[in-house]
């Protein structure tokens, strides 16, 4: 643990890429295999369950600190985090860190899963005590699976290739599905993780194994001054669904969404759409709930009755229907395509689509205008066909990996149009977590609508919690704090003086928020301090943004 | 033996607009407004103020008294002799926090109070260490009165200073340390190692460096940053600055760098991100969570009135331990409040704070119970949010001092 603690702080302490790196690369190097196999897992976003629930936890820690629950709740709230709450608040004493990561997570973490309340409260007394706060800290994270240190995939890919002198390429393709759940890491998968090429043995479960998806970057201005004449690129609709690939081997079907995550089981009307597929064809697509007579999407929160639905019955199917819709191929024949220019790949993935010729397999169609004067018109009309704008793609672009560099030439792009925008009143706050703890900076926000005595009310629509600058939060801070009524645990509720333009994607209607409306993707675009609170919108504005589609 | 359960009128010592006032002996301590005779714990800018007619502190305070309070009347006294100033018998003892820095012993009638100002418990080799005062009642600080502040041994924050700027002088880049300018700065001169590079400091720092030489305090030796002509010096060196100097144009001369900052605050990761320098070193000169309960339990008093802090937080906790606990809403903020003042800021931090004294004073009661009264935050002051809801601070529900305001205001420091 102690050597994982480490690498932990030096990765926390630390806002330089090059810096997270080295010190990924040099744990690999010098750490037991067993044990960077597991420190691969949860840097790259493994989530194992949790092992102990945060109410043993939280008493155990309490009884040993010596504190009462109030007590332990104040401190709680100064930190923000209740791994690092507990790590800080326990004495230290003779330090005794000798197990490794591998045997921790083995030995100790997985026997405390079974166990019960008492017996889990007794061993972790027993390991916070022979721990400093930082390993405490650490094993904390490790029970809890909320392991955040600031260190992407793409970063750990970088600091693997490195160490044991890999292409980062490579290594992306190989890491996906390491972080599934339902796989431990150990020594063998790591150094296979980390095998010169010659001698990786592709084993039947790689077999299914997608390619890392390449993702687009965010135009935030006129496509004319920044991406060059409109007839070097490939303009499509940007569907508002789950990114997904569809990867045909061995006469079998795997279905990924973006998060890694195999989905081929959620959606089994693809699945078996996908046998009008060839063998070795990957394509990469954007799943959505489908309206197959129409041919076109049904709202996003059709799809979300089938997100997280592991048990798909035959009423879902009839209610959410779901299709992909094709905009990439990736492999064909068995070749990896993703170094063609990218109308090559487009005029092969409509070869295949027309020959598959089936009505859950559809085709992203193209858009084709004169210039990007038309374009920005037509993306007008991208509310009422249920998509977020478009996606440009460069005719002679390759397919990456990830989010490429904004460099002055990107290759993808997403054209989103405006979001949907309100004046809303923020009527509750509380503290924000890790960096924001302690200063309140998730708000509940409300529109006015009439009362039944005529008079009107804030009725609460959307949190949000992104979206100010510092200098703002802190500003808003003090006011929450000089005009709190009421508090609810870490919640405050303020008397309404603040204003704020919140954006948002989408909007639905919704029995069971109280306002009648469930919102996308709420942030805060910027802080009205020229807006009386009486001048904020009102629920009947929002109401009228439901017939707009989305 | 008197024995009461609100400290209020007739009390030894009382909450006035003006400070903290002793009937018997016709001063004030630390007052925040111009008095005529004022008792000083020590030299931190949010103690000792401007504009009173006459000053006590302890002698080894002198000298920064003098420096800070050009041209006030200031008499010291040493350490644990007695005087009597009217009807009470005063002596001063060490606190263990800064330079000069004591807690005052009243006594009237047999009856002893003691107000500690600030302190630390961890004995500290520029200036004389705490001293435990037998008291009925006990005046104490709260600045970190939370579990979760815990200090490790001073050498070993030492130890990793040092391994840090070893490291930075090694690759070529100067070590910037942010540190208040009094106390903090020399205690972190006296503990580094001087044999890894030169040291040279900020403007703010050097003056109580001075003060601290003179005051008999062995420091190794220190250049301003303004007299290095040659700037490859910068490139093994260790620079002590103040908060304030971070991210402002002074910082431009040392090329490249890695900056530290040394506060207890930097316990917890989130003010440390906050901070966004590349170290943070927990060192505090005020007690932690043990250092507080070990600092109340050794004064043997069976009341405990707590000033600035996590002060609800504090009472409450002592309360269930079974003592008599209330607070004073003094306008104290800490070394960070002090840091303010430090850098040509005097007062504006505080305003906030010295008004809600005021409030509660002239509310009847000298003391505000359960009300979160004290917070003294800077941002309100600074804000120029309007307050259209003007919310009675007594009609908020229990709260603590904290308020987390206490991150904030090093954040402004």
């Amino acid at each position: 643990m102690k050597r994982f603690a480490e690498l932990y702080a030096e990765l926390d302490g630390s806002t330089s890429t090059l810096a997270k790196v080295d010190a990924m690369r040099r744990y690999f190097q010098s750490a037991p295999p067993q044990d960077a196999a597991w420190a691969v897992y949860f840097l790259a976003g493994g989530k194992p369950r949790q092992a102990a629930n945060a109410r043993v936890l939280r008493d155990a820690a309490r009884e040993a600190a010596g504190i009462p629950e109030w007590l332990f709740d104040e401190a709680y709230h100064a930190v923000g985090d209740l791994a690092e709450a507990i790590a800080h608040m326990l004495p230290d004493g003779p330090v005794d860190d000798t197990l490794g990561l591998d045997a921790w997570m083995r030995e100790r973490i997985g026997m405390l899963k079974g166990s019960s309340p008492e017996a889990q409260a007794a061993m972790l007394q027993q390991w916070w005590g022979a721990l400093d706060w930082r390993g405490r800290f650490v094993l904390n994270k490790l029970i809890t699976g909320a392991f955040r240190v600031g260190v992407s995939r793409l970063l750990v890919i970088r600091a693997l290739a490195e160490a044991f002198s890999l292409e980062p390429q490579l290594l992306a393709q190989r890491i996906i599905g390491y972080t599934d759940a339902r796989r431990n890491p150990d020594a063998e998968r790591f150094e296979s993780l980390v095998s010169q090429p010659d001698l990786y043995a592709a084993s039947a479960a790689d077999a299914g194994r997608p390619y890392p998806f390449f993702l687009a970057q965010s135009l935030q201005e006129d496509p004319a001054g920044r991406l060059g004449a409109a007839q070097d690129w490939l303009v499509e609709w940007k569907w508002d669904g789950i990114r997904g690939q569809l990867v045909r081997r061995q006469g079998a079907t795997w279905l990924w969404s973006r998060g890694e995550e195999l989905v081929t089981e959620r959606f089994p009307e693809i699945a078996d759409a996908s046998f009008a597929l060839p063998d070795g064809t990957v394509v990469d697509g954007e799943i959505l709930a489908w309206d197959a007579q129409a041919q076109r999407p049904l709202p996003f929160a059709v799809l979300q009755q089938r997100i997280g639905r592991k048990a798909v019955d035959a009423k879902l199917l009839r209610d959410a229907p779901a299709a992909i819709v094709a905009y990439d191929l990736l492999e064909h024949d068995g070749q990896d395509l993703r170094e063609r220019p990218q109308v090559e790949r487009r005029a092969l993935l409509e070869r295949v689509m027309a020959q598959a010729a089936h009505p859950l397999l559809a085709l992203s169609t193209l858009v084709t205008a004169d210039g990007w004067e038309e374009y920005a018109r037509l993306r007008e009309a991208s509310r009422s066909n249920g998509v977020e704008g478009f996606m440009l793609k460069r005719k002679d672009a390759r397919y990456g990996i990830g989010r490429t560099k904004a460099t002055t030439r990107g290759e993808w792009w997403k054209w989103k149009i405006d979001p949907y925008t309100v004046d809303a009143v923020l009527i509750y706050a509380q503290p924000g977590h890790g960096k924001r703890a302690s200063l309140y900076t998730d708000y509940t926000f409300a529109v006015w609508d009439g009362r039944p005595d005529g008079g009107r009310a804030l009725v609460p629509f959307a949190k949000a919690y992104s979206g100010l600058t510092d200098e703002e939060i802190r500003r808003v801070d003090a006011v929450i704090r000089r005009t709190t009524t009421e508090k609810f645990g870490p919640v405050r509720s303020v008397t309404p003086t603040l204003v704020m333009e919140l954006g948002f994607e989408g909007i639905q209607k919704s029995p069971r928020h109280k306002s009648g409306i469930a919102v996308r993707f709420p942030r805060i675009l910027r802080w009205r301090e020229d807006k009386p609170v009486a001048e904020a919108d009102t629920l009947a504005s929002l109401h009228a943004l439901l017939g707009q589609g989305g | 033996m008197r024995r009461t359960t609100r400290p209020g009128a007739n009390e030894l010592v009382m909450l006035r607009p003006e400070g903290l006032w002793c009937e018997a002996g016709g001063f004030f301590i630390d007052p925040w407004r111009p008095v005529d005779r004022a008792l000083i714990t020590h030299g931190h800018g949010d103690h000792a103020r401007n504009g009173s007619a006459a000053y006590l502190a302890a002698d080894a305070s002198a000298g920064i008294l003098r420096a800070r309070l050009p041209g006030a009347s200031v008499q010291t006294v040493p350490y644990g002799e007695r005087l009597r100033i009217n009807d009470a018998t005063v002596s001063y003892h060490p606190a263990g926090h800064v330079l000069g820095s004591a807690q005052i012993r009243i006594e009237v009638e047999g009856e002893v109070w003691v107000v500690s100002g600030d302190y630390k418990v961890e004995a500290d080799r520029t200036c004389d260490p705490f001293e435990p005062v037998a008291c009925d009642t006990f005046v104490t600080e709260s600045t970190f009165g939370l579990p979760i502040y815990r200090w490790r041994p001073q050498q070993e924050v030492f130890d990793e200073v040092n391994a840090w700027w070893a490291a930075n002088a090694a690759a070529g880049r100067a070590s910037v340390l942010f540190a208040y300018s009094f106390g903090k700065a020399q205690r972190l001169l006296a503990g580094v190692d001087p044999s890894i590079g030169p040291i040279v400091v900020h403007g703010a720092v050097e003056p109580l460096n001075r003060a601290y030489r003179e005051a008999g305090v062995p420091l190794p030796d220190t250049r301003l940053v303004s007299e290095v002509k040659d700037k490859s010096v910068f490139r093994t060196a260790l620079v002590v600055a103040p908060p304030s100097a971070a991210g402002s144009t002074w910082m431009r001369r040392f090329g490249e760098y890695s900056d530290a900052f040394a506060s207890g605050w930097m316990r917890l990761r989130g003010a440390r991100r906050r901070r966004a320098v590349d170290r943070g070193f927990v060192l505090s000169d005020h007690a932690d969570w043990p250092g507080l309960q070990q600092a109340i339990t050794a004064s043997g008093a069976h009341r405990v009135i707590v000033t600035h802090g996590y002060e609800a937080t504090m009472v409450r906790w002592l309360r269930e331990q079974g003592l008599e606990a209330d607070f004073f809403a003094t306008a104290y903020g800490g070394e960070e409040g002090a840091a303010l003042s430090e850098e040509g800021a005097d007062g504006t931090g505080n305003d906030a704070a010295a008004k809600r004294a005021d409030a509660a004073a002239a509310a009847g009661g000298a003391v505000v119970t359960d009300t979160a009264a004290t917070d003294a935050v800077p941002t309100d002051a600074g804000s120029t949010t309007p307050n259209p809801a003007a919310i009675d601070e007594s009609a908020l529900s229990a709260d603590h001092g904290e308020d987390d305001a206490t991150i904030g205001r090093t954040d402004l420091a």
